[in-house]
């Protein structure tokens, strides 16, 4: 390996990276030890854009849990709280129940079909801008650049023997990833309790276990995910690179090495005439800067998560060697091969696919809306006994015992009146129910209760081996009510 | 398999060495292992020995076992008797606050308050299960010899206190506050002749309101048998004496079966059913809950004879 580090001019004014592209299409091969890549800290919009996203993609993982709301006195005040305790899912104004889990299903859906319609319009901007494993890997690569410098001498300490100065920058660097590492685990376990009370109990050491163990495991990945594998997390562990490549089409916005202007390619001396070649100076600042160590001018590949930084490094370039910017840019396929046969780009964002994804985007969150809205607070099942399937007193009459659940969503108390429908001849009797007040139900705001109940069949009114009927619960104040269909087995014999 | 050759043999395409093995010429690559995959190795190997450091893992050699224990106990002492035993001690510390309210409280207060009336049902569910399921059937529905305890037909009575006094000193058990009473073997022990327990067979199954009487004759003379023999106990008129378990002969309900055959064997053979006296098996609390839960399936009765 050469230890030259002087660089070549490639441009005036222009010198060329050594950066080999160590995940280069031609160099790659199954099965090698990862080689580490040193990106080099680019400058230009998309390095923006991609600060502002990792400031604000931090602060809502870090500071949502505080979000307050208030659902009243008995029910926890955390805006998003998954209550594993309490069975509930609370999310501002939407309280799930462990039986509406479809609810967070039709949620990951709507997530799944939102990255598929922006796959097939502008690429993988998820995968360049807001996945948390592209987040949290360039947040850990500004760590190391602070301790280590940027790409060249991050390479030199590396290469170089064991220091102090060598050590104290390895450790910090470590110990910052660390503290980081603790702080993504830390703010995991906030969304599981009570934000404000499980940060307290937890430096006490009095929060449950579970809290410390997520904590050491988020902590964990944290560190091991985002500073020590990186892109092999895209390249080997993530399944979206492969399935990506479905949603995507030569008509979706993508970073793209525009070969109709940058071949053939080539070192440039000053005051050489730009005809008959192209833009690109094999300077190699896209590798250089390029976190996934590829090289985009080998066009599509599926370790190309579209972070736009090769962008920003070649306009840079293009700028200092007075050529139009954009020879790196977010283009189609389709109109790379436009340019080449000199015919002016076309973008089709409306087409069958984004219309397919589109359209299932909207009829999927309709569904859960209209399901929303209309999700009644007041529920009623009724479990009929079975052993035994029926009880003949001495008098010759029947009867039949029932276990009523009555799910109760409201944030308030309620009194219900409880009603048989059926045969106007059963008698029925409410365990525990208040002798003036026997078809009177009582259940306590945001709570399931079961009441045991008892209807007895007169030896004169049985005339088949089974009758229908309905338990209703009504809430008279608020006039809602709910329905549970049964029967009354009699026991009858022709 | 053909024998290992001399010489490392190496795969033309990918220029691995093989191990040699080959099956129906298909060789097998001496890939390394994954580094990941060596590693989770090595760390299970020292997990184990810090795992047989710590807790009871090897069979103990003559004189390194302590007190009945065969193995090395390990350093942190886990035991999974003990710690059986403090899961037990903590249910019962969980269900003392449940059975401390028990005391002494009526049914209507048990009834009255949902978190006990829950409680019960749950402990004596639980307890019904564990002991008196295999008689009276899980669901209570009882079986012949063994009574339905859904249903309102008692024997020894239905009310709360007098369903906890069943059950604390059983029924035909040695325990000197146990119910007790005896119906004769008419047949076996040569009472009545096997005409006259066919005639008070026929007497008892006209004794019901709605019953259809098909041999008067018979009836008229069960009645005359009737009255020497059962009047005492079952009373004359059929109803049944609950202060001798003496059931009542008109209703629906039968313990040993309601057909004539069923009746004739009762009188033959002289019907004897036990109930354990469960005061010496089961602790106050559970037998509290166990007669609530009774009490609760739908057939106990007011304390108030009024009623």
């Amino acid at each position: 390996m050469t230890h030259n580090l002087i660089p070549k001019m490639v441009a005036p004014g222009v010198q060329r990276s050594k950066a080999k592209a160590v995940n280069a299409a031609e160099t790659r091969e199954l099965y090698e030890k990862r080689q580490q890549i040193y990106p080099k800290l680019a400058k230009g919009k998309f390095r923006l854009a991609k600060w502002i996203i990792m400031i604000l993609t931090l602060s809502v993982y870090y500071l949502v849990p505080f979000l307050r709301w208030d659902r009243g006195a008995d029910l926890p005040d955390q805006a998003v709280l998954i209550d594993f305790a309490g069975r509930r899912f609370y999310f501002f104004f939407i309280e799930i129940w462990p039986q509406e889990v479809y609810y967070i299903s039709g949620l990951l859906i709507l997530a799944a079909l939102a990255l598929f319609l922006a796959s097939a319009l502008f690429g993988r901007v998820w995968c360049g801008y807001a996945c948390p494993q592209t987040v949290w890997t360039d947040l850990f690569i500004t760590v190391e650049r602070l301790f280590e410098g940027d790409r060249n001498a991050r390479i030199k300490l590396d290469r170089s023997t064991w220091s102090f100065n060598k050590a104290w920058r390895k450790i910090a660097k470590h110990a910052v990833w660390l503290l980081i590492g603790m702080g993504t685990g830390g703010a995991w376990i906030l969304y599981f309790h009570d934000a404000f009370d499980v940060l307290r109990d937890f430096f006490a050491g009095e929060a449950p276990l579970t809290a410390y163990i997520f904590f050491g495991l988020l902590t964990f990945t944290t560190y091991t995910l985002a500073g020590t594998m990186r892109e092999q997390v895209c390249t080997y562990m993530c399944p979206w690179p492969r399935i990506q490549a479905a949603m995507t089409d030569r008509e979706a916005v993508n970073v793209i090495y525009r070969t109709d202007r940058g071949e053939p390619r080539g070192a440039h001396k000053k005051g050489a005439s730009w005809e008959g070649r192209g833009d690109c100076i094999s300077c190699r600042q896209c590798v250089a800067v390029c976190p996934m160590g590829i090289d985009i001018r080998d066009g599509a590949q599926l370790e190309c998560i579209q972070c736009g930084l090769c962008i920003d490094a070649c306009d840079d370039i293009m700028r200092k060697i007075d050529r139009p910017t954009g020879l790196i840019t977010y283009e189609t396929d389709d109109n790379v091969d436009r340019f080449t046969a000199g015919e002016p780009p076309r973008y089709r964002f409306v087409r069958g696919r984004t219309l397919v994804y589109a359209g299932a985007l909207v009829l999927v969150a309709s569904v859960m809306l209209t399901g929303l809205l209309n999700r009644t607070e007041l529920e009623l099942n009724a479990l009929r006994d079975r052993n035994p399937n029926f009880v003949r007193l001495s008098d010759g009459s029947v009867r039949n015992g029932y276990t009523i659940k009555v799910i109760n969503k409201a944030h308030e108390t309620r009194h219900l009146e409880f009603v048989v429908e059926g045969d106007p001849r059963i008698q029925v009797r409410v365990l525990g129910a208040d002798a003036n007040a026997p078809r009177s139900l009582m259940v306590a705001s945001d709570r399931t209760q079961d009441f045991i109940v008892y209807l007895t069949l007169p030896s004169d009114a049985i005339d088949e081996a089974r009758e229908p009927i309905t338990f209703r619960v009504i809430d008279l104040s608020t006039e809602e009510f709910a329905d549970a269909a049964s029967i009354i087995v009699t026991g009858f014999e022709l | 398999m053909s024998e290992t050759p001399q010489k490392p043999d190496t795969d033309e395409i990918s220029g691995i060495e093989t191990t040699g093995h080959e099956w129906d010429g298909i060789k097998e690559l001496d890939n390394p292992l994954p580094r990941w995959w060596l590693w989770i190795f090595y760390a299970s190997i020292v997990y184990s020995v810090i795992y047989m450091v710590l807790m009871p893992a090897l069979p103990a050699l003559p004189g390194m076992s302590s007190g009945d224990s065969d193995h090395t106990r390990g350093v942190i002492g886990n035991s999974e008797r003990a710690n059986v035993a403090r899961d037990l001690a903590a249910l019962d510390a969980a269900r003392a606050d449940g059975f401390s309210r028990l005391e002494g409280i009526s049914i209507e207060g048990i009834e009255a308050d949902p978190q006990l009336l829950g409680f019960v049902r749950a402990a004596g569910q639980s307890a019904f299960g564990d002991n008196c399921g295999t008689c009276h059937g899980m669901g209570a529905q009882g079986a012949i010899g063994y009574p339905n305890l859904n249903d309102d037909v008692w024997l020894w009575g239905g009310s709360y206190d007098d369903i906890r006094t069943t059950i604390r000193f059983g029924i035909r058990t040695e325990h000197e506050q146990s119910r007790y009473s005896q119906m004769p073997a008419f047949g076996r022990d040569n009472i009545l002749s096997f005409q006259e327990i066919r005639d008070v067979t026929d007497y008892v199954l006209s004794l019901a309101p709605d019953a259809a009487i098909e041999n008067a004759d018979a009836v008229a003379r069960g009645r005359t048998v009737y009255a020497a023999q059962c009047a005492s106990c079952h009373l004359a008129d059929g109803s049944g004496d609950r202060a001798v378990g003496a059931p009542g002969l008109i209703d629906h309900d039968w313990l040993y079966g309601g057909t004539r055959d069923q009746i004739i064997t009762t009188i033959e053979r002289g019907p004897f059913g036990v109930m354990p006296a469960w005061e010496a098996r089961l602790d106050e609390g559970m037998i509290d809950a166990l007669t609530a839960y009774v009490y609760l399936l739908g057939g106990g009765e007011s304390a108030d004879p009024a009623e």
